[in-house]
């Protein structure tokens, strides 16, 4: 890969991932300026990324980008380094639907997008989104927030774990005990919401970090 | 009480105002037979007259009472039976009323009140709606969809104009019709005066359902500055119309003239609004005059637009927008309530007025009936529109980051309902036009089509139809960790799209403008304002005295829960606890993406639920720490003790519970009750109430809770509550997170409530509830219903069963 990347591999990335070239080459770009013009990108790379220190979840998102599940492939595990063609097939997560797609390539992109939802929260891997998991990460969302300690974010996971088990096991006997959430009982928590239109980021064709706001008129 | 005479003020200012335009007017009279005894003085010998009546002398503004008074009889009608208007949109039951009116005074030869003459509805009706528009316009959703509302407002009104004149053009040069004489420009004028969208009617039914917010945002933009659009065209081809030959040149020098118009308004929108933030800026001294001076400044700017022939409306709109947010930091809360409702209800009059007056008209004014001329604008008014739509969000849609699909097209389609704009421009035609009363009835008869016909089916046919709704109720613990995760990967991969000009003007905003033009100047983070805002409220209600219950927050609360009664019966499922927490997250979390909407429509103040949610809890718990002494007897005794965790139930229940809580605070009920439970259950063996009399006990309860010595009593958990496996009790001694979080940060509702609930149940498991006897009965908060439950059985399993019907909705 590198500065050499030629059309035909553009091609078989754009195929691969659906991206259009104009969107690889971009994206090509952020990538060297990423990884300082490497072949592969460290977490350490992505870690100093100012824009990204502010975020709560930082550190999910960029294990995301390392975890091997969220490559389409069957393996587990997380890399220590990814080339260029790991780096979007994450970002393809994030593709937004176009008009063209059909409805069940839809769904199967919604399913794809739960599906990396769902690995961010199960770190274990064992298909499980237990208590402990998701507390983590509601304390670490919140954990930019002063005001509101650890005791909070636990209970509001708590609570919010409490929701997903009302929804999806109604019928549960006083004594049973919600394991946690399931890659099924995920979907169905999401199930009303649009997650094509949510979960998506606008891929620019354009190379500039200074769009426009897509005033089309007067 | 100022807040009163504020309004009464505002409100007399307003009927002068309006009641000016009337002088114009030929004596124009509701109740003829008042004329008779007007000579009565002069008639007399010079003696001193015991008994004099001076009609004439207050004729004008006394009759423009009595219609304001009418209009609004009008409307309290339909809403004492508020199903009516779910149904039936209330502008066409004003035009209903008005036909009524009007066939009396037609069957006693009276003449309409010609108060609607060109001047007197540009300057005194239209521009309370407009700046009600723009006062309340969604900002946010409104910037992020500014291109797409912008394209449907100037290039979709241009086509609809142009689209629809040229198709009437072509069929005035059939003969048979007998319409030879209307020319080019005399078409465009009318097509343009009928391409006013007024999507009134439109937004409610959306609002009611939830339609998501990028349909309601269009619909709402477009409507707005497609009344500017309709306005300059309209003066340019009236302008056109008044001219024999149109040459080449002249087009151009309209199309220049239309920029000059819109960028005009927009500068000088500009330029009073910075004015009125800055005035503002000084005005904390004088309270009482701080409302005008955004009517003044917002009338100012319309003036002077008018004045210099550009966009007015435009300019009332960018004055508004501009200084909404610096006015409102400035001024103080009670004048920020008076300007809201003064706004709102200077918009409701004249609205209601317009439409009153059009079914008034309708009956009075002399009609041209040209079968062919006005079924074919109807027909071509919905063709144009339709086709409009569908090419232009063709175009549109590669832009977009979410597309409009075609049931969405059809909305906007299908909520282009012709209203007031439409019908005065009609009736301000100039007499020139010489078929202009063809065109006042044209006009006419396509807003009552429209209003009529899309206005009531619009509701089942959007429900039919399934429109994308929003999301607006789903927020939960997973979207937000959703947002935050595309928040970062838009970060890591460099594209920010328009997020990047909204960062740059915050940074400007912070850095300069909030420096000249808000005296507290410092930038402030989210949850410092909300802090802001809570003690501000703290300080009214700690008052309590009649003033207090005049003061802001409560009539805004007022107004708002009557409308939700009112209109929205939808709407009473919303999970106040849901959202409660989901406020915590937003407040609390990153910071790019919140998504605080503030939706509006032209009869109701947008909704701060969320901030007013929390300000509720927390005043109501100080003003309850003051008042110990309401503690002793807790009326609600008979509530059942477990509540249900998210428990909801539709309908009555909700409202009642709700009611109850807002009306009994004076009771000992809710926070502090339970406050103090938790001081007995922390193994404070005193439980007299009394230590709770003093506002800052509270603050020692808090201590108190996060005491280590508690920490046994509180080790019960929701998990353990459905199990008591031994796999969560390793997180034990943590679950004291509840508890402490209760203490910490008073609105943070549904952990805390959930928590207690859990402690509750924990003391009557535990069998020692000898020293604890009663642990106080809470009552139901908003949005927690009680459920009977039989204590033998009490468990957050069967809570969670119980609780599972209610709960799709929120999913």
């Amino acid at each position: 890969m590198g500065a050499s990347q030629t059309h035909s591999e553009y091609q078989y990335l754009a195929d691969k991932t659906g991206f259009s070239l104009e969107q690889i080459k971009n994206l090509h770009k952020r990538f060297q300026q990423l990884s300082g013009n490497e072949d592969t990108i460290s977490k350490e790379n992505l870690d100093s990324i100012p824009a990204l220190a502010n975020n709560p979840i930082r550190k999910q998102i960029i294990d995301a980008f390392f975890d091997k599940r969220n490559q389409h492939q069957e393996e587990v595990g997380s890399f220590e380094e990814i080339g260029f063609e790991q780096f979007l097939m994450v970002m393809s997560h994030f593709r937004p639907p176009t008009l063209k797609t059909t409805e069940e390539e839809k769904e199967a992109l919604r399913k794809e997008k739960l599906r990396f939802l769902f690995n961010m929260h199960d770190t274990d891997n064992d298909g499980v989104i237990t208590l402990e998991e998701y507390r983590k990460v509601v304390e670490e969302l919140l954990s930019k927030s002063g005001a509101i300690g650890q005791e909070a974010a636990k209970a509001i996971a708590d609570a919010a774990m409490l929701e997903v088990a009302s929804t999806n096991v109604p019928h549960m006997a006083p004594d049973d005990f919600y394991e946690g959430i399931t890659f099924e009982h995920f979907e169905q928590i999401l199930k009303g919401l649009e997650m094509e239109s949510r979960m998506h980021i606008r891929f620019l064709d354009v190379d500039t970090t200074t769009m426009r706001c897509g005033k089309s008129t007067s | 009480m100022l807040l009163l005479l504020y309004l009464c003020c505002s409100g007399g200012k307003c009927e002068l105002q309006e009641s000016q335009p009337a002088q114009l007017s030929n004596r124009p009279t509701v109740k003829p037979s008042n004329n008779e005894p007007q000579a009565f003085p002069e008639e007399e010998r010079a003696s001193l007259p015991v008994f004099t009546m001076d009609y004439p002398r207050i004729q004008v503004p006394f009759e423009f009472t009595l219609w304001i008074l009418l209009a609004s009889f009008a409307k309290i009608g339909f809403h004492i039976y508020h199903k009516i208007t779910i149904w039936i949109p209330e502008s066409c039951l004003l035009i209903v009323i008005g036909l009524i009116v009007g066939g009396i005074m037609h069957a006693v030869k009276e003449e309409p009140p010609t108060a609607l003459s060109s001047n007197a509805f540009f300057l005194y009706m239209l521009p309370p709606i407009v700046l009600d528009s723009g006062y309340f316009m969604p900002t946010r959703p409104f910037f992020e969809n500014c291109g797409t509302v912008l394209w449907y407002a100037v290039v979709g009104t241009l086509w609809n104009s142009v689209g629809i004149g040229i198709s009437l053009f072509a069929i005035c040069q059939f003969e048979v019709f007998g319409l030879q004489d209307i020319n080019l420009q005399e078409n465009l004028l009318f097509a343009a005066i009928i391409s006013a969208v007024d999507p009134v009617a439109a937004l409610n039914v959306f609002e009611d359902m939830g339609v998501n917010e990028q349909i309601y945002i269009v619909i709402f933009g477009e409507g707005l500055f497609n009344d500017a659009v309709t306005v300059a065209l309209y003066s340019m081809f009236s302008f056109l119309a008044d001219m024999p030959v149109v040459e080449s040149a002249d087009v151009f020098l309209g199309v220049a003239r239309f920029f000059v118009v819109a960028f005009g308004g927009v500068l000088f929108g500009l330029l009073f609004g910075f004015a009125a933030a800055f005035t503002t800026r000084f005005t904390h001294n004088v309270r009482q005059i701080e409302p005008l001076f955004i009517f003044m400044y917002s009338y100012l700017a319309y003036l002077v637009a008018e004045c210099f022939a550009i966009s007015s409306i435009l300019a009332i709109i960018t004055c508004a927008i501009t200084m909404k947010y610096y006015v409102e930091e400035n001024v103080s809360q009670r004048s920020c309530t008076t300007i809201r409702h003064v706004v709102k209800m200077l918009a409701t009059i004249s609205e209601t007025l317009i439409f009153f007056f059009l079914g008034v008209i309708t009956v009075t004014v002399e009609h041209e009936w040209n079968w062919a001329y006005i079924v074919f604008t109807l027909v071509f008014a919905f063709f144009w529109r339709i086709i409009g739509i569908l090419v232009l969000t063709q175009i549109i849609n590669p832009f977009r980051t979410i597309q409009f699909k075609y049931k969405d097209q059809f909305g906007l389609a299908y909520g282009g309902l012709r209203g007031a704009i439409c019908f005065a421009l009609a009736f301000t035609l100039p007499d020139s036009i010489n078929r202009k009363d063809l065109f006042v009835t044209g006009s006419i008869a396509i807003i009552i089509c429209t209003v009529f016909i899309q206005g009531i089916s619009i509701r089942p046919i959007v429900e039919y139809m399934n429109i994308r709704k929003t999301n607006k109720d789903m927020h939960t613990i997973n979207v937000e960790v959703m947002e935050h995760i595309v928040c970062g990967v838009e970060d890591l991969c460099g594209q920010w799209s328009h997020y990047y000009w909204k960062d740059k003007f915050k940074k400007f905003n912070d850095r300069v403008l909030r420096r000249i033009l808000v005296r507290d100047h410092r930038a402030e983070s989210s949850i410092v304002s909300l802090y802001k805002k809570l003690e501000l409220q703290n300080a009214i209600d700690l008052l309590d005295t009649p003033i207090g219950d005049l003061s802001a927050a409560p009539s805004i609360i007022s107004l708002q829960d009557e409308k939700k009664e009112a209109s929205r019966p939808k709407k009473k499922f919303m999970a106040a606890d849901v959202r409660n927490m989901h406020d915590i997250l937003s407040k609390n979390m990153y910071k790019i993406r919140q998504k605080t909407m503030a939706y509006t429509n032209k009869y109701n103040l947008p909704d701060e639920s969320r901030t007013r949610e929390i300000l509720i809890r927390r005043h109501a718990s100080i003003r309850r720490t003051i008042r110990a002494g309401s503690f002793r007897d807790p009326p609600e005794r008979n509530i059942p003790r477990s509540q249900k965790y998210y428990s909801l139930q539709p309908g009555g229940d909700l409202e009642a519970a709700f009611a109850l809580r807002r009306r009994s605070h004076g009771s000992g009920s809710g926070d502090v009750d339970h406050l103090s439970a938790h001081v007995q259950f922390a193994g404070a063996s005193a439980r007299s109430s009394s230590r709770s009399s003093v506002p800052m006990r509270r603050l020692n309860t808090i201590e108190e809770m996060k005491n280590p010595a508690e920490q046994p009593a509180v080790s019960v958990h929701p998990p353990p509550r459905s199990n008591g496996e031994d796999a969560l009790n390793k997180t034990g001694p943590g679950s004291l997170g509840g508890s402490s979080l209760r203490g910490r940060r008073g609105p943070v509702p549904a952990p805390r409530r959930s928590s207690s609930d859990w402690v509750e149940e924990d003391a009557n498991d535990s069998e020692d509830t000898g020293e604890r006897v009663d642990p106080p009965q809470l009552p139901p908060p908003r949005g927690w219903v009680p459920e009977n439950q039989d204590p033998g059985e009490n468990g957050a399993g069967n809570a969670l069963i119980r609780q599972s019907p209610h709960r799709s909705m929120r999913f």
